[in-house]
């Protein structure tokens, strides 16, 4: 190669570097930084046991999460976004009859029970965390989120922030489908 | 930045006060990306000189903000100091750019309060952050571990830098040999002869 070739290739660096560059952001913008990968993808449900929202209301243990696919949905009345995506779990649980159960992060039962009754109630059986800490065995950093438990009480796949009705048929239901095989 | 920085200078503005947004990062739950599209400067509507004034009373009066309340803190000064001492390496889930010793988050306060539970059960700092770092993953340390999949963020900046080195001293080499073996300049005898001009210039005794 002559030298003069060689300078020509040269002049080229910079757009080289740039598109490199330029590739590597460009991917990172279609990347939510806000989403974490969850640790216990594939891993069983942390062994947990949670009262119901009333004294004699079923609660919800790890025992519960065993023997069929099933979703569940950690929610609290204090968190907007979880009313927005709560018609959609509603209809997931009555025409696509999926399991769902609820865990009640960090709320005041009462105030739980009011948002069930007013925008209905989707749940199997609800556990409530008060102080949180069953949250946090599961990795939780925020609500809504929703995991897909399989029929071994695996977890399979978190879902952080409000599901979309784009979630759903392009994730979730066909995981689900996929899982109960 | 171009926005905020038109906005500081454009001296007494009669822009109206936006909704006010605090510098607080909480839970409220997981929220679109139109997080910051509110943010509105707090210096809107000042003049310069005021802003400036402001801004520069309000460096030399903060202090560092504690987000430990005392209610956290252990009575043993020893334990409590450990604790500290972790709360600075785990990251806040909620605020992300925070360890989990200097947010408000609910959530940081929650794993504060986790922290020191442990440690009053008998765990050592490492399984104290291992605990932490089992349910939240490598995110959670604000210094991760070198990994195969942390290697490229651990080893990039000394690949760049040993790339650049090696870019650099080919450049210098062949520098220099374009130098040395560049051949010596060949002067027309016009020039030859402006260059003894010139250097006949300045002789002493020329009656200059």
């Amino acid at each position: 190669m002559s030298a003069v070739t060689r300078h020509r290739l040269l002049l080229l660096l910079p757009l080289a570097v740039f598109l490199i560059l330029g590739g590597y952001f460009a991917l990172g913008l279609t990347k939510d930084p806000s989403k974490l990968p969850s640790m216990l993808i594939d891993k069983p449900a942390p062994t947990f046991t949670l009262p119901g929202l009333s004294a004699g209301e079923k609660g919800l243990s790890n025992a519960d999460l065993m023997g069929k696919v099933q979703l569940i949905n950690v929610f609290a009345s204090w968190c907007a976004p979880c009313r927005v995506e709560h018609p959609l779990l509603m209809r997931l649980a009555k025409e696509d009859g999926v399991t769902i159960h609820g865990i009640n992060y960090k709320d005041k039962p009462e105030a739980a029970q009011a948002f069930l009754d007013q925008m209905g109630n989707p749940f199997t059986s609800i556990g409530a965390d008060k102080d949180g800490r069953v949250a946090i065995d599961f990795g939780v950093y925020g609500v809504p989120e929703t995991y897909v438990i399989d029929k071994q009480g695996r977890v399979r796949y978190r879902h952080v922030g409000p599901l979309m009705p784009f979630d759903m048929e392009e994730t979730i239901l066909p995981m689900i489908r996929e899982l109960s095989k | 930045m171009i926005g905020w920085l038109g906005r500081f200078f454009s001296s007494s503005s009669p822009r109206k006060r936006g909704p006010s947004v605090s510098g607080v990062c909480r839970d409220i739950g997981h929220i679109g990306a139109d997080r910051a599209s509110r943010w509105v400067p707090a210096f809107a509507g000042m003049t310069v000189v005021k802003a400036l004034a402001v801004s520069t009373l309000a460096m030399f009066l903060s202090l560092p903000a504690l987000a430990v309340m005392p209610d956290e803190k252990l009575t043993d000064p020893a334990m409590e100091a450990r604790a500290r001492e972790i709360s600075k390496e785990l990251r806040c889930l909620v605020c992300q750019n925070q360890s989990i010793d200097d947010s408000n988050a609910d959530l940081a306060r929650d794993l504060r309060v986790l922290v020191r539970e442990r440690l009053v059960a008998g765990d050592s700092n490492e399984q104290v952050i291992t605990y932490v770092h089992d349910r939240y993953g490598d995110f959670v340390l604000l210094r991760p571990p070198v990994t195969g999949y942390t290697a490229l963020l651990w080893g990039g900046p000394f690949v760049l830098l040993a790339l650049a080195g090696f870019g650099t001293a080919l450049y210098m080499r062949q520098r220099r040999r374009d130098v040395e073996t560049m051949p010596a300049p060949v002067l027309t005898a016009d020039e030859e002869a402006r260059l003894v001009a010139l250097l006949n210039e300045d002789k002493p005794g020329d009656g200059r």
